[in-house]
């Protein structure tokens, strides 16, 4: 049960940086996911940690010891890949006791590992298969197991649920996260699938560009996120965005927008609000709802229905401040599409205020 | 780190003795033959040539001895190259059509005829020599250009097939479907849309037919005739004639003009002619 | 579905050519056989003696030499092109500098003719004034590379010629091969500790084994049909002690005018093809069907 350090690492090809300076701590036990769009650098961090390419720069301990030019299989770590990467000649057995055949282990010491690995993963049925005779989720299933196998003390995932269709993934989804309770065993998971993210992780990780966007729990990624990315990404209905600038009116923060006001009393600033800045206000879509709200909090937000979205559970409706799209998640019995003008609230509590100039939270 | 640096000479070390291994013939014959017979008795096989003429090529071009005939290996250059583009354009052509039928037309038992074809692509030829001579001289063909081309295009036509058959079943069945559709019919279709859409095939079959009917040596001995005597046919005779005394420089000039045609083919064609030599047994 | 009307065209190709071919292939085939089993010398004779080819045929020295010499040929041929052709597939796959330039120079031969190589080579290996003096010039005068003249050597030196001509495909063919092979694998390879040698000997080349079987058909091919490679290296000789079956054949038909017996011959070279490739025919149409 390893803790990482990552410390001033890089990566650079050639002349361009994939990422500079990343520094990241992940605690035992915990379950980290790294997450951002294609091309973010994140894959490239999981094969610099597992040792199978080598940073320009920095360091990487686990428990406390620089692991860099260390080969991959001694830095006491295993990996499951997104195309599974079973050795496919070989049965499942087969794939799940190489490993520890060429690091010389005694053969009833091997028999055992499989068999308790295989009963833990259901795979006990399967282990004189060959992975062309599996299903999809079988085939992950028998790659965790060869990680599994190994006794080691950090998992590092490499999207490995992207190849699955929607149910199955979320049923491993389950039986992952199930796994890490049990065993404990620290893990980096690497998705692009922000469900997959605010599902399974202890703490997200999110990357783009090469530069940690955030590091938090997941509700805390969701309920604030840092930064206008951030708060696009996390969701399955993106944070709804309105332009407006601070105006201080008897004392009190508020959001300008075109047409109405939003009170920021109730929002914790990290620096005191300076009237006149330029801001994008951010709100849930469950955040907002049809109707006045009473006294004066917020006034005057007029939206014109667009489209409805049902999604079973709830329904999205689309609107149009303005010129701004603005989306509501409401109970279905609430839904209308009556293409009219309505006026609209927001949950004060919940809101995010970003600078438009930096994008970041203020 | 060091082991890794090791690990790339051992590669480069590798690859070297490979290059060296492969060029050698190459080496020497394009050595010997820019050398004088008294260098070549005295000097060794590697030394680089004192004095480099090509008097030797001439030689082997226009004057050499092949049996009783002095003209060298120009005749057998014009030879092969009549056998070689009436066989390869026949060939390439039939197969295409040959191939697009079998593949689109939904002809009953096209499996077993692949099949069969398959088989002819691997039948030694020694099978069936002496059964065609007695064909082709029936017919009248024997020992005669018709003759010779008849036997390439036969023998070519199986793996061409099969080389055509795959790549036309390839292609999205809605392409066929859509042509019928618009009431094209067989040769229509074949002309205006198949034929359109198959350069790069068309380059890898005529490539491997270019360079296996050039390199061909057993059919045209027996089948070409003596006046049609392919340029392999000729340089063996050169080469390996018993009597006289040997000119090596003009053997190996001779044998560099003979490996010229294919040569030149296969450097200006790379990655078609690899696709050609594998994709008959590859894909079949 | 289609008229049969619209068809036509389509039958009539097919007619025209797969069938015909098949057909001529077939008839002559058959011949042969039936010839096999006549008096026939230098023209047909249709006057049937049972198996006397045959027996004619086994008693005869040269067959024994030539088909002994077609599994020594082949044998070595073919374990070695194979070996040689991977390890240079696998020395390109290591992202090497001019990876096209090696390449090339590996696959050239395959477009020369079995003729060029053989006179090539048997320039090189020539006894008074090839590779041998050469070495004896260096100063080692006991040296000897005798191949092409010593009758135990000779279908040796058939084989480094057919070996330089073929590695190139194995090559080519084997390093598609690799290039499709998932990288993951690697990392997992990696990940598990595998060493690289194990890696290719318990896990890449298991992967490759239909690529290596379709190397394996088209090698054992260019053994049964050797001909022209003998011809020009070493006319079978000294003697007959590089003989191989597709020349002897040849010989036979051609000069002996013992037609009888060559279809005998040419009767068991097929049984030997057939015995090759039908596995590999079977499994490639069986793939064909799906």
């Amino acid at each position: 049960m390893s803790e990482l350090n990552i410390v001033n690492l890089s990566k650079r090809f050639d002349n361009t940086a994939v990422f500079e300076n990343i520094n990241l701590s992940v605690r035992e036990k915990e379950f980290l996911v790294l997450l951002g769009p294609s091309g973010c650098g994140k894959s490239t961090l999981l094969n610099i940690i597992a040792g199978l390419e080598s940073p320009t720069s920095g360091r990487i301990e686990i428990d406390g010891k620089d692991v860099i030019g260390l080969e991959p299989k001694d830095r006491g770590l295993s990996m499951v890949f997104q195309s599974y990467a079973l050795y496919p000649t070989m049965t499942v057995r087969g794939n799940m006791s190489f490993g520890l055949q060429v690091a010389g282990l005694k053969r009833s010491e091997i028999e055992r590992k499989v068999e308790k690995a295989a009963t833990m993963l259901h795979l006990t049925e399967l282990l004189d298969r060959k992975p062309s005779q599996l299903s999809g989720g079988q085939r992950q299933r028998a790659a965790i197991g060869r990680a599994l196998v190994r006794d080691v003390s950090l998992f590092l995932f490499d999207e490995p649920l992207s190849n699955l269709d929607a149910k199955l993934r979320s049923q491993m989804r389950g039986e992952i996260r199930r796994l890490h309770d049990t065993l404990g065993v620290t893990s980096i998971y690497v998705t692009h699938d922000q469900v997959e993210a605010m599902t399974m992780a202890s703490s997200i990780v999110v990357l783009k560009g090469g530069v940690i966007q955030q590091h938090a729990e997941p509700q805390t990624l969701y309920d604030e996120p840092e930064n206008l990315f951030v708060a696009g990404f996390i969701g399955a209905s993106p944070m709804n965005i309105l332009k407006g600038r601070i105006a201080i009116e008897a004392g009190r923060p508020v959001a300008a927008c075109t047409g109405f006001q939003v009170d920021l009393s109730r929002y914790r600033f990290k620096a005191p609000p300076v009237a006149g800045q330029e801001i994008a206000l951010g709100v849930r879509p469950e955040n907002v709802c049809f109707g006045e709200a009473g006294g004066t909090s917020n006034t005057g937000v007029m939206a014109r229905i667009d489209y409805v979205e049902p999604l079973g559970a709830d329904t999205l409706v689309w609107t149009k401040v303005g010129d701004e799209a603005m989306s509501l998640r409401v109970d279905p019995r609430e839904a209308r599409l009556d293409r009219q003008t309505v006026p609209l609230h927001f949950d004060l509590d919940r809101l995010s205020v970003f600078s438009r100039e930096t994008e970041r939270r203020l | 780190m060091n082991s890794k640096i090791i690990g790339r000479i051992g590669i480069y070390a590798f690859l070297a003795v490979s290059t060296a291994f492969f060029l050698i013939p190459v080496y020497i014959m394009v050595t010997t033959s820019l050398k004088g017979m008294p260098e070549i008795r005295e000097g060794n096989i590697f030394a680089l040539p004192l004095d480099p003429n090509f008097s030797a090529w001439f030689k082997a071009w226009s004057s050499a001895c092949i049996g009783m005939a002095c003209d060298g290996i120009r005749g057998g250059f014009g030879n092969s190259l009549k056998i070689m583009v009436p066989s390869v354009i026949l060939s390439v052509a039939l197969s295409s059509l040959n191939g697009y039928a079998l593949a689109l037309w939904n002809v009953r038992r096209a499996e077993l005829m692949l099949g069969l074809l398959m088989a002819g692509a691997f039948i030694p030829y020694q099978v069936l020599l002496y059964p065609l001579v007695i064909m082709t001289r029936t017919l009248g063909i024997y020992g005669t250009l018709p003759g010779i081309i008849a036997i390439h295009v036969l023998f070519g036509l199986p793996v061409l097939t099969l080389i055509f058959r795959n790549f036309y079943a390839s292609l999205p069945t809605e392409i066929m479907k859509a042509a019928r559709v618009d009431g094209a019919g067989f040769m229509q279709i074949y002309w205006r849309i198949m034929l359109p859409m198959s350069p790069s095939i068309l380059v890898v079959a005529v490539i491997l037919q270019v360079t296996g009917i050039w390199n061909d040596y057993l059919l045209g001995l027996i089948f070409a005739g003596r006046d049609n005597l392919p340029m392999t046919a000729q340089l063996n005779n050169l080469v390996n004639s018993t009597f006289g005394e040997k000119e090596y420089n003009v053997n190996m000039a001779a044998t560099i003009l003979t490996a010229a045609t294919p040569l030149l083919v296969y450097l200006a064609s790379g990655r078609y002619f690899v696709r050609g030599i594998t994709s008959g047994a590859v894909k079949g | 579905m289609l008229s049969f009307r619209a068809k036509l065209p389509a039958l009539v190709t097919i007619t025209l050519t797969t069938v015909a071919a098949i057909g001529i292939m077939l008839v002559a085939i058959s011949w042969t056989g039936v010839i096999s089993f006549t008096k026939t010398q230098l023209i047909p004779r249709y006057e049937f003696v049972g198996f006397t080819q045959y027996v004619r045929l086994f008693d005869t020295e040269r067959f024994h030499v030539a088909f002994s010499n077609l599994f020594i040929y082949g044998g070595c041929f073919i374990s070695i092109t194979l070996a040689f052709g991977f390890l240079l597939a696998i020395m390109i796959d290591q992202r090497i500098r001019a990876e096209s330039l090696f390449r090339t120079i590996f696959l050239y031969p395959l477009s020369m003719s079995f003729i060029v190589t053989g006179l090539a080579w048997q320039w090189f290996m020539n006894p008074t004034l090839g590779l041998q003096k050469f070495v004896r010039d260096l100063g080692f005068a006991d040296f000897s590379f005798d191949w092409l003249i010593n009758p135990d050597k000779a279908i040796y030196a058939i084989v480094i010629a057919a070996v330089w001509q073929s590695s190139g495909l194995v090559m080519a063919i084997l390093l598609a091969g690799l290039r499709g092979i998932d990288r993951d694998i690697w990392k997992a390879t990696a990940i598990d500790g595998i060493p690289a040698w194990r890696t290719y000997l318990s896990i890449v080349l298991p992967m490759l084994r239909p690529m290596v079987m379709t190397c394996v058909v088209l090698l054992a091919m260019a053994v049964v049909k050797a001909y022209d490679l003998v011809v020009a290296l070493t006319r079978g000789g000294p003697g007959n002690a590089s003989d191989l079956p597709a020349k002897f054949v040849i010989d036979l038909t051609f000069e002996r005018a013992n037609i009888g017996m060559a279809s005998a011959a040419a009767v068991m070279l097929l049984m030997t093809t057939i015995a090759v490739v039908a596995p590999y025919v079977a499994y490639s149409f069986h793939k064909l069907r799906r």
